[in-house]
């Protein structure tokens, strides 16, 4: 064998393991022994900061979790939001940020398939993803390798699985130079009443190995996620797994089948820490021991021993409870998908995780504190420097038609075609809206009318200068998005990516921006249902920038009324809907600023939730009327780059006026908060668009007709007008002859 | 009229299938796994889209393997209709059933988008539906569409009519030679086409330009 489980335990084993000196006392007094070489590694595995959430629990507590339609918050495989009709949807958002710096194909592959892997193993069938993409500078050696890989992994397992990526997001920036982010989002749908738990119920019933063989790739996965990297980083590739998605494929089915038969009494998939963390989390959950017996579980390597076993991460496997009357149909049916079934131990009543290897006893522990009473922290952190606000005179100048042509033509701004076009965007025949609007939109199959919407969004640059309200916009922005499609924002799941949390400053900005990621949450009534936090990202004591993405569901009666960005007839209104009477006044931390005048100056632009629910609802109403054809909200760049995305996608220009005596910089360029554009198919003359205005000032809602759509350029104020042609060749180019360069 | 949908593992647009066929033909077509003893008798047997076997070997080349291909090929001989659509048309070119090659797209890169096809004859089963030289929209979503097939195959799929759809409008998405998007069998009963019809059929899809060839497929099938 290679690795017997007699090693000695030394202080820089411990260390190897991640495990700090006083986690290692716990364990000693956990014990009251020394622990075997398995046993450290089962405890490195599931005390590890990826999968105990150790530093973050305390302030993951504060968050709103429930709701009327919420029937499962975070602590299981995905949350799960009732849709009506005895339907739910289940989704989740996790990263796979350490694994796909290492190797990008492959850690973004397997971050897609463990998301999937979480949706499917509550009972669901994944029906939509996205993903989130951060990467370093466009000019740092790395970063087109990295776009390069990564893209084509998310790429390669679900578009082989069979699942249609409907939005996401994909991000540049210096910061992210050794440390890129990758986070996976994936739902599924599901009846109400067969939803499938991990927690185990009943003694001495057979625990079941399903899926794929385990070999020894991905041992050490969940520790290595958990440390910062150095330079020493390519040596760590053997610790990234390798994705299959044709065995996810038959996993799904086969699992999907077998849960009809009624045999299924819990169900865990094997992701980080493989078998252990499932065991385990089995087990405490129900507040059951469990026993494995290693040589019952397939393998694929010879002479695999205990701690490679029980730390593997090999892709494509569940553990699962069955009853064990119904163990031969359970067997017929991965037969017939010819994935492995082995019976691989059982539950029992002494709440002790035991693990048999032959002949041996190689680990004995108490499950619960293994599991969910695992260590927590509550780490120093110190409150976040807020950058000065810019002064109201500090605007500098740019001709604002060679400014818009820059930014949309822009890394920031520019299309994302290049990449979600790598994607299969319309597999399953249900995509109404696919990536390139303000969010995704699928019909509910089965439903005439019914559909979903999906977004992910943060904005880390507003995180760095401010967490707290870089927090709260994250929750508004994309709660925004899912309202400009018309639809009704029911849940959310967050993504919280930031460095290594032991240092203050760092521990402040998760405390602040998960403040304001709950404030918000709670003021628009938009749930955190799961979720995922990956820390230590940061490569030679730099951090990334503070990056917690909101994945959010929002529910559209009416697919049909469903709303696109593009400028939809000539001669429409335009209304500018939300944010302050002079259209646009805040520039700290804009897009402006940063690619245009490389300055990073300024206060994040602050969120008023009451405005931004008022707002919202406002539109959503406008939208469900039917008077409108277009809408988009307001983000990066602003009201300029919000119109030139409007008139890109619908191949049609327009002319805006501007605010005489306010500086058009500002006016355009200006992110301020909470704003959408909306054209209409009213008579801007008429009684009904008059209606609209009189309960626009009623709510204390500024909703000013900016312009009209038309013609084949777009004219912002008194700037030179410029071709929707050329915009739209700025806007296209840029990623392609980026990534051919 | 009666279809039947051919599913191997790893294929994943048999449900979008299965829905077209529903959908346009007023009834659910049989569902044949694999390793089904048989195919039913039907007048149409459909490949569907996706990555049979991971597509880990040649796309489609597992499959063409399978026995149940030995009962395609044996329909096929006999005049049942049999369409192939993406990896369907790669298993149907293993398979021997058409010719030439089905390479990796020239950009080197998975391409999902929406192209231009013209229907480039209507003298068969499939394309009836359409007119001669019709341009219609079509998405397609694959890694290895770029056709090709030696200069005497391509004179003869030319020659006897055997294109039955190509790539219009400068939308050639994978550097299929001459713009080849679907070819037809010497006996015109046999269709493999790289795009997506069937994703295209009603207005949640944006479009119904797909509809036609299912329409006239299951009529002249009945």
């Amino acid at each position: 064998m290679t690795i017997a489980n007699d090693i000695a335990i030394t202080p820089q084993l411990v260390a190897d393991h991640g495990l700090k000196p006083d986690e290692y006392q716990k364990i000693l007094d956990l014990i009251g022994r020394e622990p075997t070489y398995t046993e450290l590694g089962i405890f490195s595995a599931m005390w590890n900061e990826h999968c105990s959430y150790k530093s973050s629990k305390k302030w993951l507590r504060t968050l709103p979790t429930t709701g009327p339609r919420v029937i499962q918050g975070p602590g299981e495989n995905a949350g799960v939001v009732d849709i009506g009709d005895g339907q739910a949807v289940v989704f989740k958002m996790e990263s796979h940020n350490h694994p796909s710096f290492i190797e990008p194909y492959q850690g973004a592959a397997t971050g897609v398939g463990g998301i999937l892997r979480d949706v499917f193993t509550m009972g669901a069938r994944p029906v939509a993803a996205m993903n989130a993409l951060r990467f370093g500078a466009p000019e740092h050696e790395k970063t087109r390798h990295l776009v390069s890989g990564v893209v084509a992994g998310v790429g390669g397992y679900g578009n082989a699985f069979g699942v249609p990526t409907v939005a996401g997001e994909v991000e540049f920036d210096a910061r992210y130079n050794g440390n890129n982010l990758v986070n996976a989002f994936a739902a599924g749908l599901a009846d109400t009443d067969k939803i499938f738990y991990s927690k185990a119920e009943g003694v001495g019933l057979p625990v079941v190995y399903l899926g794929a063989k385990t070999g020894r790739d991905g041992v050490g996965g969940a520790t290595m996620a958990s440390a910062e990297f150095g330079d020493d980083i390519e040596e760590k590739r053997p610790t990234v797994q390798v994705g299959d998605p044709f065995t996810e494929k038959r996993l799904l089915e086969a699992c999907l089948e077998l849960m009809q038969t009624g045999a299924v009494i819990a169900i865990q998939d094997m992701g980080a820490a493989g078998l252990t963390c499932s065991a385990v989390e089995m087990g405490a959950k129900g507040d059951l021991g469990i026993e494995l017996n290693l040589d019952k579980v397939p393998v694929r390597e010879e002479r695999m021993t205990a701690y490679e076993m029980m730390l593997s991460e090999s892709q494509e496997r569940m553990l699962m409870v069955l009853h064990p009357e119904k163990e031969g149909a359970a067997r017929a049916v991965f037969e017939k998908w010819e994935l492995d079934f082995a019976t691989v131990g059982k539950t029992t009543d002494d709440l002790r995780f035991r693990v048999l290897w032959q002949g041996e006893e190689v680990a004995n522990l108490p499950i619960k504190e293994l599991g969910d009473e695992a260590p927590e922290y509550d780490r120093p952190w110190t409150e976040p420097q807020i950058p000065a606000a810019l002064a109201l005179n500090d605007v500098p100048q740019m001709d604002v038609a060679d400014a818009l042509l820059k930014l949309v033509g822009g890394h920031q701004c520019s299309s994302r075609r290049w990449v979600y076009e790598q994607y299969d965007t319309m597999i399953q025949g249900n995509s109404i809206q696919r990536p390139g609007g303000d969010a995704g939109v699928i019909r509910v199959l089965g439903h005439d009318k019914k559909g979903l919407a999906f977004t992910s969004d943060v904005n880390p640059r507003y995180c760095e200068a401010n967490p707290f309200e870089g927090g709260k916009q994250a929750v508004a922005e994309c709660w925004r998005n899912l309202t400009a499609t018309g639809a009704e924002p029911l849940a959310a799941t967050d993504n919280l990516n930031f460095g290594n949390p032991e240092r203050p400053e760092i521990m402040g900005q998760l405390v602040k921006a998960v403040e304001g990621i709950g404030e918000a949450c709670r003021a628009l009534d938009f749930p955190i249902v799961s979720g995922n936090v990956s820390l230590y990202n940061e490569t030679n004591g730099r951090g990334i920038l503070p990056t917690p993405t909101i994945g959010g569901v929002g529910l559209l009666p009416e697919w049909q009324k469903s709303i696109r960005i593009g400028f939809a007839a000539e001669n429409q209104p335009i209304l500018l809907i939300g944010g302050p009477a002079e259209r646009g006044t805040h520039l700290g931390q804009s897009i402006y600023l940063r690619d245009l005048f490389d300055r990073r100056d300024g206060d994040a632009p602050h969120v008023d939730l009451a405005a931004e629910r008022k707002t919202g609802d406002f539109v959503r109403k406008l939208i469900r009327s039917g008077v409108v054809t277009a809408c988009h909200d307001l983000s990066d760049g602003g009201l300029g780059v919000g119109l030139a995305e409007m008139a890109i996608a619908g191949g049609m220009g327009a002319t805006v006026t501007d605010i005489d005596g306010h500086d058009p910089i500002l006016q355009f360029f200006g992110e301020d908060q909470g704003r959408y554009l909306v054209t209409l198919d009213l008579d801007p003359q008429g009684d009904e668009i008059a209606a609209i205005w009189a309960e626009a000032e009623a709510l204390g809602i500024h909703a000013p007709w900016i312009g009209t759509t038309g013609g084949t350029s777009l004219t912002l104020g008194r700037a030179r007008a410029v071709p929707v042609a050329a915009l739209t060749e700025a806007h296209e180019s840029w990623f392609p002859s980026y990534m051919s360069a | 009229m009666k279809a039947a949908v051919l599913v191997f593992p790893g294929l994943n647009r048999d449900r979008d299938m299965i829905a077209a066929l529903t959908e346009i033909g007023g009834a659910e077509p049989a569902v044949v796994w694999h390793q089904d003893a048989d195919i039913p008798d039907v007048d149409l047997i459909v490949i569907p889209g996706g990555f049979s076997y991971g597509d880990y070997l040649r796309c489609g080349a597992i499959a063409a393997r399978s026995p149940m291909m030995d009962t395609v090929r044996e329909r096929a001989a006999h005049g049942v209709k049999v369409l192939g659509v993406c990896n369907g048309f790669q298993i149907l070119i293993e398979a021997g059933l058409l010719p030439g090659a089905l390479m990796r797209n020239t950009s080197l890169k998975f391409v999902c988008r929406e192209v231009k096809l013209e229907v480039t004859n209507t003298d068969n089963a499939f394309t009836a539906g359409y007119t001669k030289g019709q341009i219609i929209r079509c998405p397609v979503a694959h890694h290895d569409g770029n056709y090709f097939a030696d200069a005497e195959t391509l004179a003869r799929l030319e020659g006897e009519g055997r294109v039955a759809f190509r790539y219009a409008e400068g939308t050639n998405p994978n550097g299929s030679i001459n713009n080849i998007a679907g070819i037809l069998s010497a006996e015109k009963n046999v269709l493999g086409l790289m795009p997506h019809p069937e994703n295209l059929i009603e207005s949640a899809h944006g479009g119904t330009d797909g509809r036609a060839l299912f329409a006239a497929l299951l009529a002249k099938a009945a």
